[in-house]
């Protein structure tokens, strides 16, 4: 009995139960914060450093100060054969490992806490910033990638045309052009929309492209034999048979624009996340930095599941969409 | 081989049959195809030649099968006449005037359905009627007609991923024919579907071309469907696809299935057979051939199958 279950859980390409399903996809955030849970709660797993609670006779220690194990031992050993007082301490992680609920809690009072210096933005404004980046970089770019993209795919005039300067382009890294941007659009957002939109256009062009190339070439030639003509087969058959294709390849070139976003960000005044970021690593405030770092995935993810959500409600003829 | 039972030639035809297409031929022509010759390149650049000096003519309201061994380029023909491929030379004329490119007037129904998924039932059926021209409640008042005419009023709003097989094939039928094509082309149409559902397609294509103005080319592999359904068939032979031969099918019309076991029906299975599969002569390919050998030992418990 117990192989049979097994071979279902493990079976190839076969759907598992609802159940298990749901189950096993709670599991695959738990693991890790599991994990994570465990190398900062229990004392013996890793913690390589030591928390001073009692500086006793050592005289550079101090208390919350964290010092490798290896030295605190040694000191703790020099210490024992003479009579002064020993130093106590206990064992810790690293500053840039902060346990779970310090995030936690950073990932709320980073929202309510006031921001050091009067002329800094409060998190969610630099948040705010950097949305803004990302939808118009994307923007931008999808308003001339996807025309681009779908007449390369269909007509090989554009193909020809486009591609091969594109397949070159998209070899140059976005941040290259970083200065360049600055110098020609200034030091604020219109630089970092810029590296955004170079990281996202090319890629886009190729992808929209091929996507249109996959387009059943006989429903193209039913439409003809229904008397459409070169515009109709465009706009009444190429562009609402790709669509959602297109709409999926939305979703993860997004998640692209996303990658390019803190590159972007540092160039010119550094800004929006990640300037949030870098700020708080400074002041060695790594449970901020860890807040603000899931804070992107979240966004990342939450932005995802609702165009996945809303992908279902535009296209209820793709059956297949609703898990992709 | 015996010979089981003792068959007509399937020349013979009886006076209603001989009376019928002599009328059928005294129609105007509806679709001609003179000296069509289609030659294909390959990668290797070598020239091969799919289709060579075919002519037939179709009568109004005719159906004709097309048959004939796979690489006879039957689907090529079909797409010429569609427009959807050029003919490296020769002519297709419809009602006397040469055809250049797809149009309104060739409908086609190919064995992939084809439909657009992207569209509810009554959206496909109205596309060709939008291309053509007409308003949208012009479109939409035909396309439901066309849509009861093929018995699927109560799917106008589906998708066409929610039907089955059959009725997928029934929405391109309505589809191709609401444009009121003069021919209607279709290309292995029911080859997807099962046994049944096939039988039922045929019997509703038969009633659907009795009571409208429409001349029917149908590709076909099946003997059984092609001579069920034509009043001519058009067989071709392969490497290069050229007409073997044009055969007036001796069943006398309107037909029923009970007509599958008549003398003149099987006597034309037997002569499509002979030219389809024609008797090995000594040299088999070595290429097309098995190499089986017993593999089952001498005293197994089952000896033989027989």
């Amino acid at each position: 009995m117990s192989t049979t279950s097994t071979m279902q859980w493990f079976a190839v390409r076969k759907d598992l139960r609802p159940r298990p399903r749901f189950i096993i996809s709670v599991m695959s955030f738990v693991l890790p914060i599991l994990l994570w849970s465990l190398f900062s709660y229990v004392p013996w797993l890793w913690h390589p450093k030591v928390e001073i609670s009692d500086p006793g006779a050592v005289s550079y220690f101090k208390q919350g100060m964290l010092v490798d194990k290896d030295l605190f031992y040694q000191e703790l050993t020099k210490l024992e054969d003479s009579a002064m007082a020993l130093p106590q301490g206990k064992p810790a992680n690293p500053i840039y490992l902060p346990a779970p609920h310090e995030v936690a809690v950073a990932f709320y009072t980073a929202f309510t806490t006031e921001p050091k210096r009067r002329s800094e933005k409060w998190l969610h404004e630099s948040l705010w910033d950097s949305i803004q980046v990302i939808f118009w970089g994307f923007f931008l770019s999808s308003l001339i990638g996807v025309p681009l993209g779908i007449m390369a795919g269909t007509y090989d005039f554009f193909s020809r045309l486009f591609e091969p300067f594109i397949e070159f382009f998209r070899y140059l890294p976005a941040p290259a052009f970083g200065a360049l941007a600055v110098a020609i659009l200034g030091i604020h957002h219109a630089p970092k929309i810029a590296i955004i939109f170079i990281g996202t256009f090319f890629q886009q062009v190729l992808v929209v492209s091929n996507t249109a190339r996959k387009l059943d070439p006989s429903l193209l030639e039913a439409a003809q034999t229904l008397g459409a003509k070169n515009k109709s087969l465009l706009f009444k058959v190429v562009v609402p048979g790709i669509l959602p294709d297109l709409y999926r390849d939305m979703r993860i070139l997004l998640g692209w624009a996303w990658t390019y976003l803190i590159v972007a960000e540092l160039i010119g005044t550094s800004s929006g996340i990640t300037w949030f970021i870098t700020q708080q690593a400074r002041y060695k405030n790594f449970d901020n930095v860890f807040a603000a770092i899931m804070m992107i995935g979240i966004i990342g993810i939450t932005t995802d599941l609702i165009l996945a959500w809303l992908g279902r409600r535009f296209f209820p003829w793709q059956q297949q969409s609703a898990r992709a | 081989m015996t010979q089981l039972l003792e068959l007509p030639s399937y020349l013979e035809q009886d006076d209603a049959v001989r009376d019928r297409f002599t009328r059928l031929k005294q129609r105007p022509v509806t679709l001609e195809v003179k000296g069509l010759c289609k030659d294909f390149e390959t990668p290797a650049s070598e020239t091969v030649t799919a289709l060579k000096d075919i002519n037939f003519k179709t009568h109004k309201r005719e159906f004709v099968c097309v048959i004939g061994p796979s690489g006879c380029g039957k689907s090529t023909l079909i797409r010429i006449l569609a427009g959807l491929e050029i003919p490296t030379s020769g002519q297709v004329l419809l009602d006397g005037k040469e055809v250049k490119g797809p149009g309104q007037d060739r409908g086609m129904v190919f064995q992939g359905y084809t439909l657009f998924p992207w569209l509810t039932v009554k959206r496909n059926v109205m596309f060709g009627l939008q291309q053509a021209g007409h308003s949208n409640e012009v479109a939409e008042e035909d396309a439901r007609q066309w849509i009861d005419l093929v018995g699927l009023t109560q799917f106008v709003d589906s998708y066409p991923h929610q039907l089955s097989g059959g009725m997928k094939q029934r929405v391109a039928i309505a589809r191709a024919l609401a444009n009121q094509p003069r021919v209607l082309l279709m290309d292995e149409p029911f080859g997807a579907l099962d046994a049944q559902t096939r039988s039922k397609m045929q019997s509703y294509l038969m009633e659907i071309w009795q009571n409208i103005d429409i001349t029917i080319l149908f590709i076909t592999h099946d003997l059984d469907e092609a001579i069920y359904l034509a009043d001519r068939i058009l067989v071709l032979k392969a490497h290069p696809g050229e007409v073997q031969e044009l055969i007036e099918v001796p069943v006398p019309q309107p037909r029923s299935p009970e007509q599958l076991l008549s003398p003149e029906f099987l006597a034309t299975k037997k002569r499509l057979e002979d030219l389809i599969h024609p008797p090995e002569e000594g040299d088999v390919i070595d290429s097309d051939k098995m190499n089986m050998v017993r593999m089952v030992p001498v005293n197994h418990e089952v000896e033989s199958v027989f």
